[in-house]
């Protein structure tokens, strides 16, 4: 088995336009939830939400760019630009005809849904635009990340809900251990901050209206965000004779289904997907010093988290640091395991845990050191990013420090 | 604006050349319009005339509508007007 590393990161979001805004960002603590501005807003019940306000798709792409990539995907090549940009690697020969890209993605095109069907719906035209498929279906970031830097190696979009980008990063870390090929371009992205994308999750009655508050006892439900992020996952060695700079290692991950209900989370699934990572990477749990929780903000997660935690770490658990960074970026969904590795990286690489935000007051059923509202210097050996999706899928992903 | 203006402004923004650059004769084709090309530019037609156009990428010789050259596709919309009038 081969060793992973990760030498490449970008990412736009809420809180950064790139890896080091986003980083400055987790350090101070800064909100990105702000109040939502597209068509028919004012329509909706939840009117706040981790939009990128300001980003300009015309200063990137041409206009026949434009018209084949939906949002979730401009995102995800700019995420991509910038890691590839970071990891030094150029793609050709037998490194092209290896290394693939998978990403995670719960909803793909969903603003291309939304307007189309504004358009035939609404409006009454008996006619869309040739592209409506390519531009919203689920693999199409991925296709045009493979076009754009000729990566012919396995490619495929992961679709597991707000678990979707640690599936896929857990199926590229496996395609390089088991040296299938020395390097993959890996993360997701999501971006369904449109009307018919956040009028589909009022219905479920989950969403706050004012502030994702994880941990906090006066918690009120989740705020979705939007973003990408993308990591060149590289074995060791290969990234060590080309010199790279190695941000840290994967060090192993786990997947679980509940096999329970179709959203209400499990703690028993949850804590089976933590501990076989721990196995898989085959680590010491009392190495473990931080935890980027998947966090959530509603009153089911955060508590079943919570307990997983404190089932598979026993005493140890007191020791550890948990922070949700969904209160400033809010929930990205399909590409949110993908921002949150970022909180992990800093945890390791910079030996800052970044805050949960906008905690209020203690939860006896969370009570474990939520890093409240200020960011914290601790050196950090080991970190893992838990996502716990809809449908009872998990994916947990064990970081270690380089 | 008549029809063939608006069909060389179509096709030309699809092949990003000047409008000037096209003659009837001009083909998609020799202009390097590709698959995708063709199937916007038959949308733009609709969209610009209202009119319906009956082509299907798999048989792209069988259509009644002759996509060919500036000429045909003037000609082809002036009968489509006709009939969907």
């Amino acid at each position: 088995m081969k060793r992973v590393v990760i030498t490449g990161a970008g990412t736009i979001n809420s809180i950064g336009q790139d890896f080091s805004q986003t980083i400055n960002s987790l350090r101070e603590g800064r909100c990105g939830i702000s109040s939502l501005k597209f068509k028919d807003v004012e329509r909706l019940s939840i009117k706040i939400g981790g939009q990128i306000h300001d980003f300009e798709p015309e200063r990137h792409f041409n206009r026949q760019q434009l018209s084949l990539y939906d949002r979730y995907t401009q995102l995800t090549l700019i995420a991509a630009d910038e890691a590839i940009a970071q990891s030094g690697l150029t793609f050709n020969g037998e490194l092209a005809a290896s290394t693939g890209v998978v990403l995670g993605t719960a909803g793909g095109g969903v603003s291309t849904w939304d307007d189309n069907y504004r358009a035939v719906y609404e409006e009454g035209k008996n006619r869309v635009h040739p592209f409506v498929v390519p531009k919203l279906m689920n693999n199409a970031a991925a296709s045009h990340l493979s076009m754009k830097y000729n990566l012919k190696g396995p490619t495929f979009t992961i679709s597991s809900a707000c678990a979707s980008s640690n599936h896929a990063m857990a199926q590229a870390f496996q395609i390089v251990r088991s040296a299938q090929s020395p390097v993959m371009v890996t993360g997701g992205s999501e971006s369904m901050l449109c009307f018919g994308g956040i009028k589909a999750w009022e219905g479920l009655r989950v969403m706050s209206k004012d502030a994702c508050r994880p941990f906090s006892l006066n918690r009120n439900g989740m705020v979705q965000g939007e973003g990408a992020a993308i990591f060149v996952f590289e074995e060791l060695e290969h990234a060590k004779r080309r010199g790279a700079n190695i941000i840290c290692e994967i060090k192993g991950f786990a997947m679980s289904s509940d096999a329970a209900d179709i959203v209400n989370p499990s703690k028993h699934g949850a804590a089976r997907a933590i501990s076989h990572a721990l196995k898989d990477a085959q680590v010491n749990l009392e190495d473990v010093g931080y935890i980027n929780a998947h966090g959530t903000g509603t009153a089911a997660n955060d508590k079943t988290e919570c307990a997983a935690v404190a089932d598979v770490f026993g005493h140890h658990a007191d020791k550890i640091m948990i922070s949700s960074t969904k209160s400033m970026h809010g929930h990205i969904i399909g590409g949110t395991g993908a921002v949150e590795l970022i909180a992990c990286i800093l945890a390791l690489r910079d030996g800052v845990i970044s805050p949960t935000i906008g905690y209020v007051e203690h939860d006896p059923e969370c009570a474990l050191d939520v890093v409240p509202n200020e960011a914290r210097d601790a050196k950090v050996k080991l970190a893992i990013s838990n996502a716990f999706a809809f449908g009872g899928l998990n994916a947990v992903l064990v970081l270690q420090k380089v | 604006m008549d029809i063939r203006s608006k069909v060389i402004e179509i096709i030309a923004d699809q092949a990003i050349v000047e409008p000037s650059d096209l003659s009837d004769e001009s083909t998609l084709e020799s202009l390097g319009i590709d698959s995708l090309g063709l199937v916007e530019s038959i949308f733009e037609i609709e969209e610009a005339f209202n009119i319906q156009i009956p082509f299907n990428a798999n048989q792209p010789n069988e259509s009644p509508f002759d996509i060919s050259s500036v000429a045909t596709i003037v000609q082809g919309i002036e009968k489509l007007i006709q009939e969907q009038a």
